[in-house]
């Protein structure tokens, strides 16, 4: 755990995390409210961590990296998807309200799977390079690729499958296979690749639906929340062109 | 008791144990991934500078080859790696690499013509030759000789493990997200799988496989001040060691990464000094060139975290209201470059410093970051004392690094490690050693030591904490088995830790909710861990020299003559306080790079006594072999070759080289 340190003009917060266990046949879902002394620097993450470790052990979240890059914390702070882990507390009224990410199967308190959801996305939207040949020669040269074309791939690459778009997408709520913004992205990700043999045909049999590009309904919650900042507009703007030529 | 039965379980779902499962998969191995978290959110995402691999495509990277990349490493280890196993390492990098970009890692490219970098705190043109062109580029990093670090901006990790996790996905490899393995289910001689704990349900599995293999990644949450995440507990080096069969090997070799940010710990990543970032102190003068005038920032990181707490004790900290800590200056790289190759450290000291690194300074001070340490297995991955059971990745001891690994060595061990291993368990799958008339007893006996265990901590009546116990370990290991070790601290560390492991045995789970149950968790990982902890901290305070990452300030030097020694830790007796350490020795008759000094660091060691024999003997077989051709002198000096899967001996190919 970090070195926190608490300082005279430190503020009382008061968390209200909204519970609930699953697992538990006599759980409600209900607020609770846990007070604690803010520290210099503190974030989400270690006011939820302080607060398991002295009032309520049975407290469920999930944190990995704890610095931003794992896409683990998503969750409604104060209403809106977010980074728990990066969110200080500073920049929050002294009263905070924390519940799981809406639109994933909640398995505990503030814990989503959010796993389970990214791997059914892939697995129907294909996101990973299609090629001809199976087996690389790992002796030769890679193929090459222009210096430009490598970084723009990155910029969709960043994409961490919080959820965060997902919990603020209007279409997920109404369809349950809608790929969101997080699957549409991938596949302008792989349609930029040239390492990727499929042809817009393909990708057409992947998103061409309602429950792809033609779903959405340009609400853009998705590009407003996003935590990696992604040009998630553009990307669904540009792939539902793209799909709209092949139909 | 539901039982599970795969050909090869695979514990962790990071960039090792996800090679493994791909692997094993095209070797026609059913497979089954077990993963603490969703497979995308595994540490292995937070490597962010970059991947070692003697492509040598940038200028900047002309002349490198797997032997210069073989003897960095080796330097880096200081002489504590088996240098087969960096050998087949060496050669195995670009081809891993090479892998990975036909699989979709967008890798930074080489651009043809003049470019600026920063050399040595000033700025200078370099040019890349056309016949470079968008290849793979490289940027400088730590203890290398050529800029050998092959990288994505500063996202490496990410874009590898995406690559990665949806190439298995490609496949069909089956991971069982959100599950625990508490226990190996072994006989003593053989392990036959794993008591797996669902995080989700609380419910305990048995998981029988043919082959098992550990790749939990690293073991530093036991330190309170670490860039680690929170997952990285060490559970699967833990569950091996409590086979007490098993060993664990070099566990005092913990690596400092020089530049966690103060005081969150998070990493910035070396890639900020390797394209040109300087360390200032608190007058803000460049300490570094006055202790390390050969590679100054870019020294080692035992070195150069070593050199930064120095500077610091002798009171030329800056401070802040959280206490002392120095300064990374990446402002001469400009906002262009920071933009897009160091973005990610943008976003850190944006989120959680409220600073801006184009104009602002960062304060940084070393941090726990890897384990060197890890389950001891022989070149193959496997362990030698417990048949079946395999480990890859920061999980293992390979061993490939020694007492320090270099930066850019570990996303590229476990990729490497994932091609070759996981060759290995498949040819083990496929031979007669792995029929097994596998008794069901057995396995029941495991589920029911594991469930009672589970029933003890709750119903017991037990009274201690478990996180404050996780607390004070932590406290004990970051001041007492940090940087700076001396005989009377490991001493206390070693009692005082001892205290730790008896006072958790009465530890008392208050609540008794269904499903994963925290507290529960907290109590039964930290029984693990405080056995980690005792493992580093013994072997910290028997290792009387210092070497890499481990220094004894009571015992400055290096010691070949002593201490030219693996340290292989077991826990024989599940109710004894301490490890049991033995040691196993390195031949220095069979090196191809002998003991001397790095380049870098410390120059004064005690040699070993047939340093210099073997010295005459490489020069007298060099004489031998016709100059130039360094395939054939390596291949008389130490071969190598016919350890490799056939699949993976082709040569590299490498501009100019034919």
């Amino acid at each position: 755990m970090e070195p926190t340190e608490t300082t005279p003009e430190s503020r009382s917060l008061r968390v209200h995390v909204l519970r609930h266990n699953p697992q538990d046949p006599g759980s409600q879902p209900h607020l609770q409210a846990f007070d604690i002394e803010e520290a210099d620097g503190m974030t989400l993450f270690i006011a939820l961590n302080e607060i398991r470790e002295t009032k309520a052990p049975d407290l469920q979240f999930d944190f990995v990296c704890r610095a931003g890059i794992c896409g683990s914390c998503g969750m409604l702070i104060n209403g809106r998807p977010g980074l728990a882990c990066r969110t200080l507390t500073k920049d929050l009224e002294a009263d905070i309200y924390l519940a799981p990410l809406p639109l994933f199967e909640l398995i505990a308190d503030l814990s989503v799977n959010t796993g389970k959801w990214m791997r059914g996305m892939s697995e129907r939207l294909e996101t990973w390079i299609h090629t001809d040949e199976n087996e690389p020669d790992l002796n030769a040269f890679e193929a090459r690729m222009e210096p430009q074309l490598a970084q723009q791939i990155y910029e969709l690459e960043r994409c961490i499958e919080c959820g965060c778009c997902i919990a603020a997408c209007g279409t997920a709520r109404m369809r349950e296979e809608f790929a969101g913004a997080v699957g549409l992205n991938k596949i302008a990700r792989f349609r930029l690749d040239p390492r990727d043999a499929r042809s817009d045909a393909d990708y057409y049999e992947l998103i061409g639906d309602e429950n792809g590009v033609f779903g959405c309904m340009s609400l853009l919650g998705c590009e407003d929340i996003c935590p990696k900042e992604l040009p998630l507009s553009t990307q669904l703007a540009f792939m539902r062109r793209k799909m709209a030529f092949v139909s | 008791m539901q039982t599970i039965h795969t050909d090869v379980l695979v514990i962790g779902g990071g960039l090792a144990g996800m090679r493994i499962a791909i692997g094993v998969k095209r070797r026609d191995q059913e497979c089954i991934v077990l993963s603490l978290v969703p497979p995308k959110r595994s540490h292995s995402a937070a490597a962010q500078g970059g991947m070692q691999a003697s492509l040598a495509n940038s200028i900047k990277g002309e002349g490198d080859n797997e032997d210069v990349h073989f003897t960095d490493t080796v330097r880096g280890s200081d002489w504590g790696a088996d240098q087969r196993v960096v050998r087949m390492f060496t050669n195995t990098a670009p081809k891993a690499v090479r892998e990975l970009a036909a699989w979709g890692v967008p890798w930074n490219r080489v651009q043809r013509g003049d470019r600026e970098v920063v050399i040595n705190g000033k700025r200078v043109t370099i040019t890349e030759q056309d016949a470079a062109h968008g290849l793979i580029t490289a940027r400088d990093f730590g203890g290398t000789r050529k800029w050998r670090t092959s990288y994505v901006s500063d996202g490496t990790g990410h874009s590898m493990l995406y690559t990665m996790s949806d190439q298995a996905i490609a496949r069909d490899i089956v991971v069982h997200e959100r599950t625990e393995a508490l226990a190996l289910i072994h006989d003593g001689a053989r392990c036959y799988g794993a008591i797996v704990r669902n995080l989700v349900s609380g419910e305990l599995l048995a998981y029988v496989a043919s082959a098992t293999c550990i790749a939990t990644g690293g073991f530093g949450r036991i330190y309170r001040t670490t860039t680690n995440a929170v997952i990285n507990e060490g559970m699967g080096a833990a569950i091996a060691l409590e086979t007490g069969v098993a060993t664990l090997g070099n566990m005092e070799a913990v690596q400092f990464h020089p530049t966690a940010i103060f005081p969150a710990g998070i990493l910035v990543t070396e890639g900020c000094r390797g394209d040109g970032g300087l360390l200032l102190d608190g007058n803000e003068h460049r300490f570094m060139p006055d202790y390390e005038p050969e590679k100054k920032e870019l020294a080692s990181r035992d070195v150069v975290s070593r050199r930064m707490e120095q500077h610091m004790a002798s009171g030329h900290s800056a401070s802040s209201r959280f206490g002392d800590h120095l300064w990374l200056d990446i402002r001469l790289l400009g906002r262009q470059h920071i933009e897009s190759n160091l973005r990610e450290v943008k976003e850190i000291c944006h989120y959680f410093l409220g600073i801006d690194p184009v104009t602002d300074l960062i304060p940084v001070r070393p941090a726990q970051h890897y384990s060197m340490g890890g389950v001891r297995t022989d070149h193959r991955g496997q362990c030698p004392t417990l048949q079946g059971l395999f480990a890859a990745g920061e999980a293992s001891c390979w061993d490939m690094h020694g007492f320090n690994r270099l930066g850019g060595n570990s996303v590229a061990e476990t990729v490497v490690a994932g091609m070759l291993v996981s060759e290995f368990i498949a040819d083990y799958c496929d031979g007669a050693d792995s029929e097994t008339t596998l008794s069901s007893a057995l396995v029941r006996q495991f589920w029911r030591r594991e469930r009672d265990r589970l029933q003890q901590l709750t119903t017991a009546g037990g009274n201690e904490n478990p996180f404050a116990l996780t607390r004070e370990m932590q406290d004990i290991m970051t001041d007492k088995v940090g940087i700076f070790r001396d005989g009377a601290r490991l001493g206390e560390a070693v009692e005082e830790l001892q205290s730790l492991l008896r006072r958790s045995r009465k530890i008392g789970v208050n609540n008794q909710v269904p499903g994963a149950n925290p507290e529960l968790v907290a109590a039964y990982r930290v029984q693990k861990k405080l056995k980690l902890a005792l493992c580093v901290a013994l072997g910290a305070l028997q290792r009387s020299e210092s070497r890499g990452a481990h220094f004894r300030q009571d015992f400055p030097q290096r010691n070949d003559s002593d201490w030219l020694r693996r340290t292989l830790a077991s826990w024989p007796d599940e109710d004894a306080t301490l490890p049991r350490l033995d040691y196993e020795p390195l031949d220095v008759m069979n090196m191809e790079l002998p003991p001397g000094w790095r380049g870098y660091g410390a120059r004064d060691h005690i040699e070993h006594p047939d340093t210099q024999q073997r010295m005459s003997a490489i020069e007298a077989i060099s004489g031998q072999i016709p100059t130039g051709d360094r395939f054939a002198l390596q291949q008389a000096l130490m071969p190598y070759e016919h350890l490799l899967p056939e699949r993976y001996r082709g040569r590299n190919a490498r501009l100019g080289e034919t």
